[in-house]
C-alpha cells in the first residue's frame, strides 16, 4: 500500500508538470530590468525574428536609442512568432506585458479581439501628439492592420508577400525559356513537366507556406473570397468558403500534379523553403523573404515571377496579400503616459523612409510605405537588383477589392494547421480534393466559432 | 534485539520534508490545482473575458474525433514504446552481463543516449532519416523504397517509435543490468545443476527475480511514453502528417499553448492526469501482487 501511494504521487508530480495550459506556469519573468539611464524612459520590445534579420531588427532600435536621449527601446528575442506570442499573452496575464510586441500576421485577429489588452496605434499617436498618416502604407498592408471603419490598429513593419523563385539553369537544360517565367496555372505546369521529362531537376515544382501561398493568397490572386464578412472583416460569426468549385479544382491539380511528379509536397510552414536552394525543386511559391537565402545559398542561376493564376477565372490576377508581422502596443496596470509618448516616438523613427527603405534593401521584406519605396527606387536598388520590386509590384498591382484586402479571422494559425493535416491526407490519396477541401471548412468552421464564443463582446 | 533509532523530535521530521513538500506544492499541486480550475472556464487567452461552464469544455473534448483520434495514437505509441524500450533494453542487459571482453566500454556506450536531450535526439534521427536530407532516408529512397515521413502517416509514427524507445532503451539497460547483477549466483548455479538450459534458467529463474525491476520500469517507461516524449515528437514531426503522430501530451500542448485555448487544454490534461493515476494504482493493485522482492 505504502508504495501505491508513492505511485500515485510519482504520476501526479510527473502529470502536474505536464499540465501546460495553467497559467502561472507559462507565465514568463519579464525582461531583465534593465538600469534606466538618468531620466531615460525605458520601452520594453519583444520580438520574434531569428538571425540575420533579427539582428538587423535590433540594429534599427539602436539607433533610435542613439539618436535621441529621452527614450530607450530594449529588445529582447522571444523565439519564433508563435512563441513570442505566447509569452506576451502569459506576461500580460501576470501584468507584466511588454510595452511593444511584434506578432505575426495570423495573430491579428486574436489581438485585435483583446481589446483591453492592446492599445490601437491610432489612439496612441493622437495621445502623443505625433502626426500619423495612413495612406503613406500600401493599400494591402493598411488594411490588414485597421479596423473595420479604416483606423490603424497595430504598427506595419516586416510585411512578405508569397512570389515564384525558379532555377534558370534548369529552365535552360529543360528547354523552357529562362527569361520567360509561368504566368499562369497551365504554364506552369507544364513547364514542370517538362523540367521532369527532361530530368532538368529531381522535382519539379513545391512550395513553402502552403496554405499560405495557395489558399490564402490563392484566393486573393482570383479574387475569390477566402471566407464570408469580407474575410472576416466585418465580423467575427465569418464562415469559411474554402469549399468552392475553384478551391477543390486547385488542391485537385496539386493532387494531381503530386501523382504525376511534377510537384513535391515540401511539409509545412517554412519547412518547403529548403528545396529551392538546394537546386532539389526547379520552382518553388515562397516569401519574398526567402530572396535573402536564395542570395547566400544558390549555386545557380535564378529568376523571380508573380504566383500563377488560373486565366479563365474571370478578374485574376488581383493584388496579392501581406504576411510577416506587425507592432502591437500593450496595456498594463502601471504603464505610464510617458513610456506611451516613448512608444509613440519609435514608431514615427521607424516609419521613416529611410528606415522603411533599408530594411527592404538588407531583408527582401516589402518596403510598406510609399514614401519608402520612392527612396528605394531613387537609389537604384531595384535596377541593380532585377525581380526585387516583384514583391512590391505584385502587392500594388490592383486596388484591393473585398477578397484581396487580407483576412481576419481568428484563431488562424490553427485553421492552416487544419488545412496541412486534410491536404496532407488528400496528397497521400486517404480522400479526394472535395472530401479534403469540405472537411477543412467545416473543422475551421468550428474553429471560427469557438473563437467567436470565448471573445464574444 | 532490534536496534532502532529513536527521535523524540516531533517537528524535526516536517522541517527536514519541508523543502521538497514545497517544491512539489508549488511546481506541481498547485498548477495542477489550477488546471483543474481552468477546465471549468472558457476564456479568451488574454484573461479578459471569463465565463464559467460547468463541464462544457470535457464534453467537447470527449465528443472531438481528433480528441479519440491522439487516444488511439497514444495508446499504439506508448505500448510499441514501452515494448520496445524494455525489450531491447533487457536484452542489452543480458547480453551485457556475461563476461565478456571490453564489457565496460559497451556498458559506457549503451548509456549515453540517455545523456542525450530529446530535441537534440530528435534532430539526429531527423539528419538519418528525412527523406531529402538524411542520409538514411535517401539511400533509402534511392534503393527504390518510398520513404517519405513527412507524408506517410505510418512511417512517420514508426519513426518516432523508434526514436522515442531509443531514448529510453539506456535507462532500462542500466536497471535490468543492475537487478541482474543482484540476483544471487548460487541460484542460477542450482537451476544449472538440476539440469536447467539458457532458456530455462532465463524464463524460470532470472526473469521472475527480475520482476521488481520489470515492474518499476514498467510504471517508468508508461510515464516516460506518456509524458516525455513531447519533444521527440515535437521537433521531428509537430505530431503530423495529418494528426498521424499526434498523442494526448501533444495535443494538450497544441491545444493550450499554440492554439489559446486554455479551457479545453487543461480540460484534456484533467483527463490525462486522472487516467494516469488511475491506470497506476490498477498497476500497483494486480500486477505488484506477482512482483517477488
Amino acid at each position: 500500500m505504502r508504495s501505491l501511494i508513492a505511485g500515485v504521487i510519482a504520476v501526479m508530480l510527473v502529470a502536474g508538470g505536464a499540465t501546460l495550459s495553467a497559467p502561472a506556469s507559462i507565465a514568463q519573468v519579464p525582461a531583465p530590468t534593465v538600469v534606466a539611464q538618468a531620466g531615460r524612459v525605458t520601452v520594453d520590445f519583444w520580438y520574434g525574428l531569428t538571425r540575420p534579420l533579427g539582428d538587423i531588427l535590433e540594429g534599427i532600435a539602436t539607433d533610435f536609442n542613439n539618436s535621441q536621449t529621452r527614450y530607450r527601446v530594449v529588445s529582447s528575442f522571444k523565439g519564433a512568432y508563435p512563441e513570442t506570442m505566447q509569452a506576451a499573452i502569459a506576461a500580460f496575464r501576470a501584468g507584466n506585458a511588454p510595452h511593444i510586441v511584434q506578432m505575426f500576421e495570423v495573430g491579428t485577429a486574436t489581438m485585435m479581439a483583446a481589446r483591453g489588452a492592446i492599445k490601437p496605434v491610432h489612439e496612441l499617436m493622437k495621445e502623443a501628439g505625433i502626426p500619423f498618416d495612413p495612406s503613406i502604407y500600401l493599400p494591402a498592408v493598411r488594411g490588414y492592420y485597421s479596423s473595420p471603419d479604416g483606423k490603424m490598429i497595430s504598427m506595419p513593419f516586416n510585411s512578405s508577400t508569397p512570389i515564384t523563385f525558379y532555377n534558370k539553369d534548369a529552365f535552360r537544360r529543360a528547354g523552357l525559356d529562362p527569361e520567360k517565367p509561368p504566368q499562369t496555372w497551365s504554364e506552369l505546369r507544364a513547364a514542370a513537366t517538362k523540367i521532369r521529362q527532361t530530368n532538368a531537376a529531381p522535382c519539379g515544382f513545391t512550395m513553402a507556406w502552403p496554405t499560405w501561398t495557395n489558399l490564402e493568397n490563392f484566393s486573393a490572386i482570383q479574387d475569390v473570397p477566402l471566407a464570408s464578412k469580407m474575410n472576416g472583416f466585418e465580423g467575427m460569426d465569418a464562415q469559411m468558403l474554402t469549399n468552392s468549385a475553384l478551391h477543390v479544382r486547385h488542391l485537385q491539380t496539386l493532387m494531381d500534379m503530386h501523382r504525376e511528379g511534377t510537384f513535391r509536397y515540401g511539409g509545412r510552414d517554412s519547412a518547403g523553403d529548403a528545396l529551392f536552394p538546394s537546386g532539389e525543386c526547379a520552382i518553388i511559391h515562397g516569401s519574398s523573404g526567402l530572396r535573402a537565402r536564395v542570395i547566400r545559398e544558390a549555386r545557380f542561376a535564378w529568376g523571380v515571377t508573380y504566383l500563377p493564376y488560373y486565366d479563365d477565372v474571370k478578374g485574376a490576377p488581383k493584388n496579392s496579400i501581406i504576411g510577416g508581422a506587425s507592432f502591437w502596443v500593450m496595456t498594463s496596470p502601471r504603464r505610464t503616459a510617458d513610456e506611451y509618448r516613448a512608444v509613440a516616438e519609435f514608431f514615427k523613427f521607424i516609419s521613416q523612409p529611410e528606415v522603411v527603405a533599408n530594411w527592404h534593401m538588407e531583408t527582401g521584406f516589402v518596403p510598406i510605405t510609399f514614401p519608402g519605396m520612392t527612396l528605394v527606387q531613387s537609389l537604384g536598388y531595384w535596377q541593380a537588383n532585377p525581380g526585387a520590386d516583384i514583391p512590391f509590384k505584385q502587392l500594388t498591382r490592383s486596388r484591393p477589392t473585398r477578397n484581396t484586402m487580407g483576412l481576419r479571422l481568428g484563431n488562424m494559425p490553427e485553421i492552416r494547421v487544419i488545412f496541412y493535416e486534410e491536404w496532407e491526407k488528400a496528397f497521400q490519396g486517404q480522400q479526394t480534393a472535395k472530401q479534403a477541401m469540405d472537411a477543412a471548412t467545416r473543422r475551421s468552421n468550428d474553429v471560427l466559432r469557438r473563437f467567436e464564443r470565448a471573445n464574444a463582446p | 534485539m532490534s536496534r532502532r533509532a529513536i527521535f523524540d523530535n516531533k517537528i524535526l521530521p516536517y522541517v527536514l520534508l519541508a523543502p521538497q513538500l514545497a517544491i512539489t506544492i508549488v511546481f506541481f499541486f498547485w498548477p495542477a490545482g489550477q488546471a483543474v480550475a481552468q477546465s471549468l472556464l472558457r476564456q479568451d487567452p488574454f484573461g479578459l473575458r471569463t465565463t464559467f461552464v460547468w463541464l462544457e469544455n470535457f464534453a467537447h473534448v470527449v465528443r472531438d474525433p481528433a480528441y479519440l483520434n491522439a487516444a488511439g495514437t497514444t495508446l499504439i505509441f506508448s505500448l510499441a514504446v514501452v515494448a520496445l524500450a524494455m525489450g531491447s533494453g533487457l536484452l542489452l542487459a543480458v547480453t551485457a552481463d556475461k563476461p565478456i571482453r571490453g564489457a565496460g566500454v559497451y556498458k559506457t556506450l549503451l548509456i549515453w543516449p540517455y545523456a542525450v536531450a530529446p530535441a537534440v535526439a530528435a534532430s539526429l534521427w531527423l539528419f538519418i532519416f528525412h527523406p531529402t536530407i538524411g542520409m538514411l532516408g535517401r539511400a533509402i529512397n534511392q534503393a527504390g523504397i518510398p520513404w517519405d515521413y513527412t507524408l506517410n502517416g505510418t512511417q512517420a509514427l514508426v519513426l518516432v517509435i523508434l526514436a522515442a524507445s531509443w531514448k529510453q532503451v539506456s535507462y532500462n539497460f542500466i536497471f535490468f543490468l543492475a537487478g541482474l547483477q543482484s540476483i544471487p549466483r548460487s541460484v542460477i548455479e542450482a537451476a544449472a545443476v538440476d539440469g536447467a538450459g539458457t532458456r530455462q534458467r532465463f524464463w524460470k529463474v532470472t526473469f521472475p527475480l527480475l520482476s521488481p525491476t520489470t515492474f518499476f520500469l514498467l510504471v517508468v517507461n508508461l510515464i516516460y511514453s506518456f509524458f516525455d516524449t513531447f519533444g521527440v515528437i515535437h521537433s521531428l514531426t509537430r505530431g503530423g502528417p495529418g494528426k498521424a503522430t499526434e498523442t494526448l501530451i501533444y495535443k494538450v500542448y497544441v491545444d493550450g499553448v499554440v492554439y489559446l485555448d486554455l479551457g479545453g487544454s487543461s480540460a484534456q490534461s484533467v483527463i490525462l492526469l486522472l487516467f494516469v493515476v488511475t491506470m497506476t494504482a490498477l498497476q500497483f493493485k494486480y500486477i505488484e501482487r506477482r512482483v517477488h522482492y
